[in-house]
């Protein structure tokens, strides 16, 4: 059971979520915000491997090449460009499909391999847990998500995605068999939730919603809910100490109120979701 | 002269402060280059005196009717987008790579319209912004054109503000290349300052000029402290320090700039800093 949390508007609470239910379900943590992967931090798990995530870039063999520019005018992405009479390579435009390999007449390419970012693996309270990390001036996170979640575990997997609607999130949603929507109720996180929704929509999988800074009140996200027949598996309650809490990089899980919130949204999810 | 207004993790008040700073600024343009998450317009009532259809990228069709089922293509295809000869459009990535190795000649690329883009006109200015197609990539090629569909209404040197994406990736990198100036807005969490670290880094990495600003700054001033620290320590200017103030959200729900609320807290700090920002861009 692939559980994917996203939201469209970011620093609505996925991560809070995200870790706080892995530990309420005993379920594996994998943090695919690679961008600003932070549920470490809560968790604090003891890494115990690393891996580099590689990506493929052409590499020319000078002896063989005609400069004749077949390679270049199939680069879709242009990182490839003709310079008097030399093939420059533009790396991190680069998307290693190896077009430029098929159409090259004189095979002069081959392919190298770089380094983009890293993941990283452990153990935290009898929990798995998982990260990747884009390296600093890495455009391409996609290669980065899609290793995270190439063999996940068996049992439940809470993946914490990345905001938005592009790119990013569709390859971490590939993966889900259902998924959770945390927004907060104001009309830019309604706005952003809308988007999330259809994205969701499109994967035909189970999906409830979470309010994260409830106000208490019949607000614009609940009506919403109501009015698109969109399951509400909960709230969480706006609180000065929770924000105190979560500030300082503290579980909320470990404190016996937040505790018994988390217990009550992870067994709500179970009945949304439809999982045993 | 560009300003970005970035913040690395989400939700930390970005479009908050870059409207209110357009307000302040007064005659400015304005860059939604969040296109994940647009959320500038939406204080304002403006026209819409444009509108565009934008093409990010390409993706392959198949032709069935030519189509063998050899099975070239899904070997070539390094993004594992062709199963039993048929397309996923939300892996395929367009790089024509099947289209090249079909020997039926059956698969060609075709124009993907990612995004529609508006220049929305308001009382005072522009609005460059998009609605993006759900579930697109492209999107840094979609803020590139975002910021010179601006830059066509900018005649006189005037301002140009940016609201930016959370993180540090294509998005993000193309709303600062190039650019004058980088606020970065964050707030006193540990994810507010590790996120702080990593998109600094990447300012660093572009050598933009950068300013950061701490909002919501008195929800943790041990944190804040830490902030601080790390900032002087890059020695990078700190512009503002905004208190925590429920008008923010109130302005949120009711869609009119912090600006307009003239006896909030948070609104005085952040003109205050705006006032220290014109310093350091000047």
């Amino acid at each position: 059971m692939n559980i994917a949390v996203l939201s469209g508007k970011g620093g609505t609470g996925k991560t809070t979520v995200s870790t706080n239910l892995a530990l309420a379900l005993k379920a594996n943590y994998i943090d695919c915000d690679v961008e600003e992967p932070n549920g470490f931090l809560f968790i604090k798990p003891e890494v115990d491997t690393e891996e580099k995530v590689m990506v493929e870039y052409p590499v020319i063999d000078d002896n063989k090449c005609k400069s004749c520019g077949a390679c270049v005018n199939v680069c879709q992405f242009n990182a490839l460009a003709k310079v008097k009479d030399d093939i420059m390579l533009f790396q991190k435009l680069c998307h290693g499909c190896g077009a430029c390999q098929i159409a090259c007449k004189y095979k002069a390419i081959t392919y190298g391999e770089r380094e983009i970012g890293k993941i990283e693996k452990g153990t935290a309270r009898d929990i798995n847990c998982s990260r990747g990390i884009l390296n600093i001036s890495e455009p391409m996170a996609v290669p980065v998500i899609r290793e995270l979640l190439k063999n996940l575990s068996d049992g439940i997997n809470l993946i914490d995605c990345p905001p938005g609607t592009s790119c990013n999130v569709v390859n971490a949603l590939k993966y889900a068999d259902s998924a959770i929507l945390v927004t907060e109720p104001s009309e830019f996180g309604l706005h952003d939730l809308k988007m999330a929704v259809e994205l969701v929509k499109m994967y035909n999988i189970p999906f409830g919603i979470v309010i994260n800074k409830d106000d208490g009140k019949d607000n614009i996200v609940k009506k919403y809910c109501m009015e698109e027949k969109i399951p509400l598996i909960g709230t969480i309650p706006y609180g000065k100490d929770t924000a105190v809490l979560y500030s300082k990089g503290g579980v909320l899980y470990d404190d016996l109120h937040h505790k018994e919130i988390f217990n009550q949204l992870s067994k709500a999810a179970k009945e949304v979701l439809s999982w045993n | 002269m560009e300003l970005v207004v970035l913040s690395g993790k989400g939700g930390t008040g970005k479009t908050t402060i870059a409207t209110a700073l357009s307000e302040l600024a007064s005659d400015v343009i304005r860059i939604d280059c969040d296109v994940d998450a647009p959320n500038l317009y939406l204080f304002y009532k403006g026209k819409d005196i444009e509108k565009r259809e934008f093409i990010g990228g390409k993706k392959a069709i198949i032709d069935e009717t030519i189509c063998t089922k050899c099975g070239k293509c899904e070997s070539v295809c390094k993004f594992h987008a062709i199963e039993n000869s048929i397309i996923n459009p939300f892996t395929c990535e367009g790089c024509g790579a099947c289209t090249l190795i079909c020997p039926q000649n059956a698969i060609k690329l075709k124009d993907e319209k990612i995004a529609d883009t508006f220049i929305t006109e308001l009382d005072k200015g522009i609005i460059s912004r998009a609605e993006m197609g759900i579930g697109s990539d492209g999107s840094g090629k979609l803020i590139t054109y975002l910021r010179k569909n601006g830059r066509r209404f900018n005649r006189d040197e005037k301002l140009t503000i940016i609201d930016g994406s959370p993180g540090i990736g294509c998005a993000v990198i193309s709303s600062i290349t190039g650019a004058d100036a980088v606020l970065v807005v964050t707030e006193p969490t540990k994810s507010g300052l590790e996120d702080l670290m990593r998109v600094v880094a990447l300012c660093e990495h572009f050598g933009v000029f950068t300013m950061v600003c701490i909002n919501k700054y008195d929800i943790n001033e041990d944190m804040s402290k830490e902030i601080e620290k790390f900032i002087n320590e890059k020695e990078l200017v700190l512009v503002g320090k905004i208190p925590y103030d429920d008008t923010v959200m109130k302005s949120i729900n009711e869609l009119k700039p912090i600006t307009f609320y003239k006896d909030s807290i948070a609104e005085k700090a952040i003109e205050n800093m705006w006032n220290n920002m014109q310093m350091c861009l000047h």
